[in-house]
């Protein structure tokens, strides 16, 4: 027998090959239901072929069929992890298309809780994440942290997660002060005190460290042609935030810095996600400090619906409320494609219009699809074990990937 | 612009620059809603994008959409949203093409054109020239149909469900307990062409 130096050398004399094996669509680890088709040399993954789709619920498609309000509590059930930063792209394409002005107050409100669905959703990422390479007691303590998120959504909205708070033209209703100043207080001490413990014991911790440093190194240049956005871009060294670079709501008033990674490792994406967290704490207490008194939702009557005790006593109030949900508003003709930073990274929607109550199309652009997509290429020449790692640092949700 | 919505770098002079760039293969350069739509030749989209992506700086793909117009020919529309990084500017590349004219995929340019161009073959059946991994995405293994199609009903034709009986997931042929009832709020005063029910009496005067 002769020994080639491609295959292993065996007791018995058998060739060894490349063997497939199939990771998910049932894995903890895959964080939804991810099937990966992973060929693999030994432990060595040579190829890595994700199949998506397996919660595909054609919400696009439901969009078309829904009037413009109807569609909106579909985005909460794309990225369940950060159902507001779905609703922000959402409301923003319509306000676009309306040309609606919304009142002060509620753009800060929006970027007040667009911020706590942050924390929110990066909690989750970071926990999962760290306990997908070993650590258990990390997620735990960040979990403590998301529950006091979902609180205070439910607090604003009555739904703990499905807020369907953001509305074209503003937000729902306005927050009782008592949450506002409960919120403050949380980010003065609860939150920080909880977030840097449980930081703190992976951020210097070896294994920790072994696991992510150098794992899935993703170049400029790569980061650029695949379409990369969020912390996956800003991981690569790039700095780019559409907060900052094309502001929407109040972010221009906001004083905030962009972290960037210095390689493109898992490690850095993860350490670019600990470090958005403490600057979202920082837009968070500047919208305390300056939100102003005032309406939380426009007074155009054919967007907004007026309020309760108006249409106690106004015919054209109640009018308008009948046909704002039954009907609903019609949108002006045309095409508009409007994106956001949410916490995963860019989230669009390229809404078309053609002048009726229903959007024509709605198209969804995940952060996921780029992103995982790529995971052939960072995940090559990697171990079949680092897969998880590469998996939690991508911060993938398949609500919102697959649709 | 009282809107809210991202703002970025002004469109002042973009269109411009753009058809300088592109030269013949712009079909139109269209500004709605403060956006700018390029629409270009089908057959030279490779050579526009990579204009778009040397000569003007649009970095990124960002997005592709379709988009179907059952009354218009060719029938379906393919939006690629192209950001750029440098400039800070979006702009919308949009070419049309019918069920058997394929569209020269991007992926040389864009890798990550590559499950995005899947995606719009999946919904709507259009097909992409060069792409050499064309296959269904979104929607189940051995799924028929482009559901994002406007003649593809909402409710699908087929449903699935776990038979105690065979022991297996099976297909079957889809039934509604009660019709799929679609409002279309237009006015019987104002120009709907259909009779109400209960109203047929009135018309036959």
């Amino acid at each position: 027998m002769s020994l080639s130096p491609d295959l292993a050398p065996t007791t018995t004399g058998e060739d060894i090959q490349n063997y497939t094996i199939n990771f998910g669509p049932q894995h903890p680890a895959a964080h939804g239901v991810l099937r990966l088709v992973m060929e693999l040399d030994g432990e060595i993954v040579e190829r890595l072929d994700p199949h998506v789709g397996l919660l595909h619920r054609g919400t696009e498609k439901l969009i078309e069929y829904k009037t413009y309000l109807q569609a909106l509590p579909y985005f909460d059930r794309l990225d369940y992890c950060s159902p507001l930063a779905m609703e922000h792209s959402y409301v923003l394409a319509i306000e676009k298309m309306l040309n609606c002005e919304v009142p002060l107050r509620a753009q800060y409100l929006r970027v007040l809780f667009a911020e706590l669905t942050r924390i929110c959703n990066h909690m989750l990422n970071l926990g999962s994440h760290v306990m997908d390479v070993g650590a258990m007691t990390p997620n735990l303590w960040l979990f403590e942290i998301r529950e006091d998120c979902l609180n205070f959504f439910e607090r604003a909205s009555g739904a703990r997660m499905h807020a369907a708070w953001f509305r074209p033209g503003g937000v729902h209703q306005d927050v009782p002060l008592k949450l506002l100043t409960d919120i403050g207080d949380w980010l003065d001490k609860r939150m920080p005190t909880l977030f840097e413990d449980a930081i703190s014991l992976v951020a210097d911790n070896r294994i920790f460290k072994q696991r992510n440093v150098d794992i899935a190194v993703v170049s400029k240049d790569d980061a650029i042609k695949w379409g990369f956005s969020g912390p996956m871009i800003r991981g690569a060294g790039i700095p780019w935030d559409i907060r900052k670079s094309q502001p929407y709501d109040v972010y221009d008033r906001m004083e905030f810095d962009i972290p960037v990674g210095t390689k493109g490792d898992c490690y850095d994406r993860f350490m670019v996600r600990v470090e958005e967290v403490r600057q979202s704490v920082r837009i968070m207490k500047q919208c305390l400090r300056d939100m102003p008194e005032g309406p939380v939702l426009t007074e155009d009557r054919k967007v907004a619906p007026p309020k309760r005790g108006e249409m106690k006593q106004s015919m054209e109030a109640l009018i308008h409320h009948f046909k704002l949900y039954t009907e609903g508003f019609k949108v002006p003709e045309g095409s508009v494609y409007v994106a956001t930073e949410s916490p995963k990274g860019e989230f669009g929607v390229y809404l078309v219009s053609d002048g009726t109550n229903k959007p024509y199309r709605c198209k969804i652009r995940p952060t996921a699809f780029s992103h995982l997509q790529a995971m052939d290429f960072m995940s090559r020449g990697h171990m079949l074990a680092d897969t998880t790692a590469i998996l939690g640092a991508l911060d993938i949700v398949f609500g919102e990937c697959d649709r | 612009m009282s809107h809210s919505a991202p703002r970025y770098a002004s469109n002042d002079g973009v269109a411009d620059a753009i058809a300088k760039a592109l030269g013949k293969d712009v079909v139109s350069i269209d500004e709605v809603h403060g956006e700018i739509a390029v629409t270009v030749v089908t057959s030279r989209l490779v050579e526009a994008m990579i204009a778009l992506r040397d000569e003007c700086a649009y970095q990124q793909l960002m997005e592709i959409a379709g988009v179907d117009w059952p009354d218009q020919d060719p029938r379906f529309e393919v939006v690629y949203c192209l950001l750029s990084l440098t400039k800070n500017h979006r702009i919308r590349v949009h070419v049309r093409t019918n069920e058997d004219v394929p569209v020269p995929s991007v992926t040389g340019i864009w890798p990550v054109a590559g499950w995005l161009e899947r995606e719009v073959f999946d919904m709507y059946g259009v097909l992409f020239e060069g792409n050499s991994d064309l296959r269904r995405i979104l929607t189940d293994y051995g799924f028929q149909g482009h559901p994002q199609r406007k003649d593809f009903p909402l409710t699908g034709f087929v449903e699935l469900r776990y038979s105690e009986e065979h022991k297996r997931v099976m297909y079957e042929p889809v039934t509604l307990a009660q019709d799929f009832r679609s409002f279309d709020f237009m006015s019987p005063w104002e120009g709907a062409d259909y009779v109400l029910p209960g109203d047929e009496k009135g018309e036959a005067k």
